[in-house]
C-alpha cells in the first residue's frame, strides 16, 4: 500500500500532540520524583538513590511476590487452558460453545465481583484464605479465559485442522501430533498469550486488593498502600521499581515472539 | 470383556478428559462462587437485589458511575480515532516508539493512574506549582470530578488508540480516493468512508472502554474522590459495613451491566473485534 | 518401488451432516488395484466428501461398507487405515525439513533410522527434489512443496493413495506442467489412487477412470473416452468438454427426425425418442452453402482462440450453435455457409428416454 503524505486538519495534529504530552508527562514526572531528593524543589535538589532503596527494604518482597506470582499463573493457565482450548476448537458440540461463553464471564464482570464471590465461598477456610494460593486462583480465574481464547483460535486455523488430518493419515497418535505439530505451530500464538496472561497478572489489582492479607501482599497492592500513607518521593520510587520490573519482561517475552514467528516461518 | 468404543465416541471421550481439568477448576472457583453469591441477598429479601433501584445512595452510585463512564467513552473514542487516523497514516522516526509508550499504560493497575493524576493536579501537582509560580491561587483538580475524569480517560485512551490505529491502517484509500475523484472535501472523506469503516471498531472499542469503565476500583480508589461510583460503593459497603449481602447485590447489577454491553458488541461487531 | 496396493470398494455409502443436508446419497464404487479414479465435479458435488469417508476422516452413515481388498475398514480410524493423502493446500509441517516431512510417517511407525534414510533417499530421487532435503516448506515453491507432500503420502507405502484437488492451488501454467508429471508419478507408482477434482483436463490427463459427481451422486463412471463419446447425462456431456443442445419437437421425436433450418434429416437410432440431442462443437463442420447434406446458416460472430477458431452459427428456428473449426478456416463473421453434422456425432439426452 502506497503511503504518501495525507492533508490533515491541524485540529487533528493539535489534538495529537496536547493528548501525548497528557499521556507521557506523568510517566516522566513519576520516574523524576523518585530519583530527586525533594520532589518539591525539584531536579535542582539532586538525584539520589534512596527513596528506591527505602522501597526495596520495605516493599521489595511485594515484587518478589508479584513475579512469582504471575510466572505460576502463567504455567497453571498454560496446564489448564491449552489442552481445553483444543477441546474447544475440534468439538462440535454446542456446550463447548457455552462453555467458552461462561469461560469469558470473569473478564466481562468486575474484578470486585468475583473476588466477593471467592470470599463467600471460601473465606471460611482459614488455611486457604490466607495463603497465596488464594490469590493465584483469582488471578487465573481472571487470565484462563485470554489463554483458552487466544490459543484456541490459532488451533482453529484452517491449516492447522488439515495439518492435523495429515499426521493422523500418516498414523500418529493424539499425543505425538498434540506434542510434535499443533504446540510447534501454535507456539506464536501460546508465547503471546503467555505475555498477555503475565502482564495481566502483574497488574491485577481489583481483584488482588479484595483478596489479599497483610502477609499476603503483590506489587499493585503494595504500590496502593504507599500512595495512601507514604511521600510523592517514595510512591514514585516505588512506581519506578514497577516500571523497571514490567517493561524488559515484556520486551523480553515480544522479542521471543518475533523469534519464534521468524524461525517457524507463517 | 473390553469396551469396544468407535473412533468418534473415542474422540468425544478424548476431548472431554482434556477440557475436565480446566473445566472443574472454573466450577470450583467462579461457578460454584457466583452462584452463591448471587444467591446471597436472597437470604435478606428478595427486594434486596433491587438495592440499586430503591435506594437513593445506591441510585445516585450507579447514575454517576453510568453517566463518568459514558463521558469518558464519548471523550476517548472521539480522540482515540483522532490519534489513531493521525498516527496511521503519517510514517515519522520514533513512530513505533511513541506508539507503544502510549499503550504501556494498558498494564499498569488503575492505582498507578490515580497517582499520576496526583502528580498532575494534586496539591504539589503541576498545576499547583505552575499557578502558583504564576502568582495565583495553588490550583488543583485531582481530587474532584475532573480528576477522576482525567484518570479514566488515562486509562482507557490506550486501548482506544491502539484499535484505531490498526483499523486506520487497513482503511481502503481506493475509497477516499474515490469520493475525492468525486469532489468530496475533507468533511464528505470524514463522514463517508472514515466514519463508516471504522464503525466496528467504534463499536467494539466503545464497548470495552465503557465496561472497563463501569468496573473500574483502583483509580476511583487512590484519588478517593467525593464523586463515588459503585465499585467504591460496593467496597465500602463490604468493608466498612461488613454488609455482604448488599454487596453482592450491587455487584449483581454492576456485573449485568458490564455483561450486557460486552455481550452487545459481540453481537454487533463479532467477538474478534472485541479482542476477547 | 513395491508397494502392496488393494481394491476399494465401496458399498451404500452415505453422508448426512449434523443439520440434516445430504452431503452424500449411497453411493456404490469399486476401483481395481492399481487403477487410479477420479471423482470429478463441480464443488458441492460430494466428491471430498466421499474422498474423506475412504481416507476415514468422516463417518458415513449407518449402513454405509468401505473394504480395502478383503478387510472391512468402515470401522477403522484413519491412523489405521493405511492411507496416503495429499491435501489441496500440501499440509506440510512447517517446522520441519523436506526429509523430517517425507519421513514422519516412518518415524511415527517406528522404523530404524537407516530404512527411514534409504526410504527417504528413494523417494527424494523419484519426485526430483534432490538438493533440498534440508530446506523448510516455506522455502520452496508451490511445485516442490506438491511433491513433497506426494513422497510424504506414499513414504509408508499405504494400500490407497487419496489426492484432495491437489493441482488446484498452483497457477495455470504450473498446474500443466506438473499434471503430466503427477500422471507419469502415479504410473511407476502403480498404486491404486482416488483423486478429487474439478478440473475435467486434469482427470483426463492422470486418470484411468472417472467418476462424474454431481448433487451427492455418482452421474456416471467410465474411462474419459467414453464418458466424453457416450455421456449417460446431460450434466456428464456439458462437464466433460462443451455440448450443442437442440430442441425437437414430440412428434419429431416419435419419428426420430431432426429439423434443422429447413431440412429434415433422419437421426440415428440410438437418439430414438428423445426430445433434447446434443451435439459437440467440433463436431460441427461449416463448408460452402452447395455441400451435400448441409443445412443453410449464417456464421454470428467468430473469435480467434489461438488454436482453434469458434464461430457462433444463426440457424433458421433454432437457438445459436457453437462450431470449433481449425484457425485457418476461412469462414468470416455474416457468411451464408453450409452447416454439415455427420448423424452418427448427435447424442441423445438420456435423462428423458
Amino acid at each position: 500500500m502506497r503511503h504518501h503524505p495525507q492533508k490533515m486538519p491541524p485540529a487533528m495534529w493539535l489534538i495529537t500532540a496536547i493528548v501525548t504530552l497528557f499521556m507521557l508527562t506523568p510517566m516522566l514526572l513519576s520516574v523524576m520524583a523518585g530519583l530527586v531528593e525533594n520532589y518539591g524543589q525539584g531536579l535542582s535538589s539532586g538525584l539520589t538513590t534512596r527513596w528506591l532503596v527505602e522501597v526495596w527494604a520495605g516493599y521489595g518482597n511485594t515484587v518478589v511476590v508479584s513475579l512469582l506470582l504471575a510466572a505460576v499463573c502463567v504455567g497453571v493457565t498454560l496446564l489448564l487452558g491449552v489442552p481445553c482450548a483444543y477441546a474447544l476448537a475440534r468439538s462440535r458440540s454446542r456446550w463447548a460453545h457455552h462453555f467458552e461463553e461462561l469461560l469469558t464471564l470473569p473478564v466481562a464482570v468486575p474484578g470486585l465481583a468475583s473476588a466477593l464471590a471467592l470470599l463467600l465461598a471460601y473465606g471460611s477456610v482459614a488455611h486457604f484464605r490466607q495463603s497465596f494460593a488464594f490469590i493465584l486462583v483469582g488471578h487465573v480465574v481472571f487470565t484462563l479465559p485470554f489463554m483458552v481464547r487466544m490459543v484456541g483460535s490459532a488451533l482453529r486455523r484452517k491449516e492447522l485442522v488439515a495439518l492435523e488430518e495429515a499426521a493422523r493419515s500418516l498414523g500418529a497418535s493424539f499425543t505425538q501430533r498434540f506434542l510434535g505439530i499443533l504446540i510447534p505451530a501454535v507456539l506464536p500464538s501460546i508465547v503471546a498469550a503467555c505475555l498477555m496472561v503475565f502482564t495481566l497478572s502483574m497488574g491485577e489489582f481489583n481483584l488482588t486488593w479484595m483478596l489479599h492479607t497483610p502477609l499476603t501482599r503483590t506489587l499493585p497492592v503494595g504500590l496502593a498502600d504507599s500512595y495512601a500513607s507514604m511521600r510523592i518521593e517514595v510512591g514514585s520510587a516505588y512506581t519506578l521499581i514497577f516500571l523497571i520490573v514490567i517493561l524488559p519482561v515484556m520486551w523480553v517475552l515480544q522479542a521471543m515472539g518475533h523469534f519464534i514467528e521468524k524461525h517457524y516461518g507463517k | 470383556m473390553s469396551l469396544i468404543l468407535s473412533s468418534a465416541a473415542r474422540a468425544r471421550v478424548l476431548l472431554l478428559a482434556l477440557s475436565a481439568p480446566a473445566v472443574a477448576f472454573f466450577a470450583a472457583f467462579w461457578l460454584l462462587p457466583a452462584s452463591m453469591l448471587i444467591a446471597l441477598p436472597a437470604g435478606q429479601g428478595w427486594r434486596t437485589y433491587f438495592a440499586t433501584l430503591t435506594d437513593p445512595l445506591y441510585v445516585q452510585s450507579l447514575l454517576q458511575t453510568l453517566g463518568l463512564s459514558a463521558a469518558t467513552t464519548l471523550a476517548t473514542l472521539v480522540i482515540g480515532a483522532v490519534m489513531g487516523l493521525s498516527l496511521a497514516r503519517n510514517r515519522f522516526a520514533g513512530r513505533g516508539l511513541l506508539l507503544s509508550l502510549l499503550t504501556l499504560p494498558l498494564s499498569f493497575p488503575g492505582v498507578i493512574i490515580g497517582f499520576f493524576i496526583i502528580l498532575l493536579g494534586g496539591r504539589q501537582g503541576t498545576l499547583a506549582n505552575l499557578s502558583v509560580a504564576l502568582g495565583g491561587e495553588r490550583l488543583t483538580f485531582a481530587y474532584g470530578l475532573l480528576g477522576l475524569f482525567l484518570g479514566y480517560l488515562y486509562f482507557s485512551l490506550p486501548r482506544a488508540i491502539a484499535a484505531y490505529t490498526a483499523a486506520a491502517q487497513s482503511l481502503d484509500p481506493h475509497l477516499e480516493e474515490a469520493t475525492r475523484s468525486l469532489g468530496g472535501n475533507a468533511w464528505s472523506v470524514a463522514r463517508d468512508v472514515w466514519w463508516p469503516q471504522l464503525m466496528p471498531t467504534t463499536m467494539a472499542c466503545g464497548a470495552i472502554v465503557f465496561a472497563t469503565a463501569v468496573g473500574a476500583f483502583g483509580t476511583a480508589f487512590t484519588l478517593s474522590s467525593k464523586f463515588e461510583v459503585l465499585p467504591i460503593t460496593i467496597y465500602n459497603e463490604f468493608t466498612n459495613y461488613a454488609n455482604f449481602a448488599l454487596a453482592a447485590s450491587l455487584s449483581i447489577t454492576l456485573g449485568l451491566i458490564t455483561w450486557f454491553v460486552l455481550w452487545l458488541a459481540r453481537r454487533l461487531a463479532g467477538p474478534a473485534a472485541v479482542g476477547i | 518401488m513395491e508397494n502392496k496396493s488393494v481394491g476399494i470398494t465401496i458399498s451404500q455409502c452415505a453422508k448426512t451432516y449434523a443439520d440434516g443436508t445430504r452431503g452424500l446419497h449411497p453411493t456404490d464404487l469399486t476401483i481395481a488395484p492399481g487403477e487410479v479414479l477420479a471423482l470429478l465435479g463441480p464443488s458441492g458435488c460430494g466428491k471430498t466428501t466421499l474422498l474423506r469417508i475412504i481416507a476415514g476422516l468422516e463417518t458415513p452413515d449407518a449402513g454405509s461398507r468401505i473394504m480395502f481388498g478383503t478387510s472391512d475398514v468402515t470401522h477403522i480410524p484413519i491412523e489405521k487405515r493405511q492411507v496416503g493423502m495429499v491435501f489441496q493446500h500440501y499440509a506440510l509441517f512447517p517446522q520441519m525439513t523436506v526429509q523430517a516431512n517425507i519421513g514422519y510417517g516412518l518415524r511415527i511407525r517406528g522404523a530404524s533410522a537407516d530404512e527411514q534414510r534409504r526410504v527417504v533417499g528413494e523417494l527424494v530421487d523419484l519426485v526430483r527434489l534432490n538438493g533440498l532435503e534440508n530446506k523448510r516448506p516455506a522455502e520452496l515453491s508451490g511445485g516442490q512443496r506438491q511433491r513433497v507432500a506426494l513422497a510424504r503420502a506414499v513414504a509408508s507405502r499405504p494400500r490407497v493413495l487419496l489426492l484432495d484437488e491437489p493441482l488446484t492451488a498452483l497457477d495455470a501454467k504450473l498446474k500443466e506442467q506438473l499434471r503430466d508429471e503427477l500422471a507419469e508419478l502415479l504410473r511407476q507408482l502403480r498404486i491404486t489412487a482416488v483423486h478429487v477434482t474439478h478440473d475435467q483436463r486434469e482427470a483426463l490427463a492422470i486418470a484411468d477412470r472417472m467418476a462424474v459427481m454431481q448433487a451427492g451422486r455418482i452421474l456416471q463412471v467410465g474411462n474419459g473416452e467414453s464418458l466424453y463419446r457416450q455421456p449417460a447425462h446431460p450434466f456428464v456431456a456439458t462437464f466433460l468438454g462443451r455440448v450443442n443442445q437442440i430442441e425437437r419437437s414430440a412428434g419429431h421425436a416419435a419419428r426420430n427426425q431432426l429439423e434443422l433450418g429447413g431440412v429434415t434429416q433422419a437421426c440415428p437410432d440410438h437418439c430414438a425418442g428423445a426430445t433434447q440431442l446434443l451435439v459437440r462443437p467440433e463436431d460441427v463442420e461449416i463448408h460452402g452453402m452447395d455441400y451435400p447434406g448441409s443445412v443453410p446458416a449464417t456464421i454470428a460472430r467468430r473469435v480467434f482462440l489461438g488454436d482453434h477458431l469458434q464461430l457462433t452459427i444463426k440457424v433458421a428456428g433454432h437457438q445459436a450453435l457453437l462450431a470449433d473449426v481449425s484457425r485457418d478456416h476461412p469462414a468470416q463473421a455474416g457468411d451464408q455457409v453450409g452447416v454439415f453434422i455427420a448423424p452418427h456425432q448427435w447424442m441423445p439426452n438420456r435423462a428423458d428416454l
